[in-house]
């Protein structure tokens, strides 16, 4: 049983891994400098999928954090990461910089 | 210090409350302070690495690598407590009946024993990382102050745990005879918040899809960011903006584990009882 439970687990890390993200939608670049976010204010068409390219231009790390978009990830100082989003239906969807969640906020408008 | 002291509180808080419910979930099970021990400090030092390969973990799977890495470890954790409560219900009537039956299960029980330290190393590592980069991070760029940022830190951190031991502390008063069940019921909500949160995850990484959307906005009522939030969100997966795919998750893992362990009591059942074994009240079973 466990040893099955075992195969399982790692045939489905393996699907999981080897299935690339094979988007070809559009990138936005979402600049952190100073603990806040340029452009504050994203706005993309509905149903559609977007790449946000986080640039993480602070010497600290930062949490991307939104949970009407249900994303959260680390990024760290100097340094980028990926954040997929969409396709969205219409509405306005906040995120923040978790750590700095005073100055770090944005939204995505989705029209 | 207080916004360096809130975020580490925050994050500790998470690890703290699942430590501290495994633990009284295990209680009478010698040797398992051993496993928890192993796993806290496992955790610590897989969330430096963690924290120091940050950058090489987020590349990969063409930068879905942290995500990726997240669902994996959350999803193991979400294995890991399923067998602990399916185990814990084929022994858990003995232990329940008999304090002395404790020594048997004892040497019956080391061996998942590691499924609960794997719990604990996973809790502390998704939280750990976390806390090692952000105070790294803070103590990098600005070391004129990093001395009371990490005082900050080190008070969170101390708050974190504080609220654990009070958890497991206030779960362990519970009589011998309710225990199993109550912490077997929130072992059971634990896995299925992780399963949901793992789903968030894989849905992040683009592997799985969205299912509706999301389904309902509670923020209004409680935030998901407020610290009785976090609480309800580790304790019971408490979601203030779920996503379809999410709530298929969490319903899924609790069918699934009550449905095993229904199962493997009811294989229990047909054996004979122990000699020396009390018989069970009937309210210890499901």
């Amino acid at each position: 049983m466990r040893s099955a439970l075992l195969y399982a687990a790692a045939a489905a890390l393996a699907a999981v891994v080897a299935v690339p993200a094979a988007h070809a939608e559009d990138t936005i670049t979402l600049t952190l400098k100073d603990h806040k976010f340029t452009p504050a204010t994203i706005e993309i068409p509905a149903g559609t999928a977007v790449k946000l390219l986080v640039k993480n231009m602070d010497a600290t790390p930062e949490e991307f954090d939104s949970s009407s978009l249900h994303r959260e990830k680390v990024i760290p100082g100097n340094d980028q990461g990926i954040v997929l989003i969409g396709p969205l239906k219409p509405g306005t969807y906040k995120f923040e910089g978790e750590y700095h969640d005073d100055t770090a906020q944005g939204r995505v408008i989705v029209k | 210090m207080l916004p360096t002291l809130i975020v580490v509180f925050r994050e500790v808080l998470e690890a703290a409350l699942v430590v501290g419910i495994v633990a009284a979930a295990t209680k009478g099970v010698a040797g398992r302070s051993f496993w928890i021990g192993l796993g806290i400090a496992v955790g610590v030092l897989l969330a430096g690495l963690e924290a120091g390969f940050a950058r090489a973990i987020s590349d990969m799977a063409q930068g879905m690598g942290q995500e990726l890495f997240n669902a994996t470890i959350l999803f193991a954790a979400v294995l890991m407590l399923g067998w602990h409560n399916v185990w814990m219900g084929k022994h858990g009537r003995e232990i329940a009946a008999d304090a002395q039956a404790i020594g048997r299960a004892v040497r019956a029980g080391t061996r998942p024993l590691y499924a609960v330290g794997i719990v604990v190393g996973v809790a502390v590592l998704r939280e750990g990382s976390e806390v090692v980069l952000f105070l790294y991070g803070i103590a990098a760029a600005d070391p004129g102050h990093a001395a009371s940022m990490l005082v900050g830190g080190l008070i969170g951190l101390a708050l974190g745990v504080a609220v654990g031991l009070a958890t497991y502390s206030g779960l362990a008063r519970i009589p011998m005879r309710h225990l199993f069940r109550v912490t077997s019921w929130m072992i059971t909500l634990l896995a299925a918040g992780l399963a949901s949160q793992g789903a968030g995850f894989l849905m992040a990484a683009g592997v799985l899809p969205s299912v509706g959307g999301t389904l309902w906005d509670t923020s209004w009522l409680l935030s998901q960011s407020s610290i009785p939030g976090l609480v309800l969100h580790t304790l019971v997966g408490y979601t203030a903006q779920p996503d379809g795919l999410q709530l298929i998750f969490y319903v899924a893992t609790i069918v699934g584990i009550v449905g095993l362990m229904r199962l493997v009591s009811a294989g229990a059942k047909s054996r004979p009882p122990a000699p020396s074994a009390q018989p069970a009240p009937e309210a210890a079973g499901e």
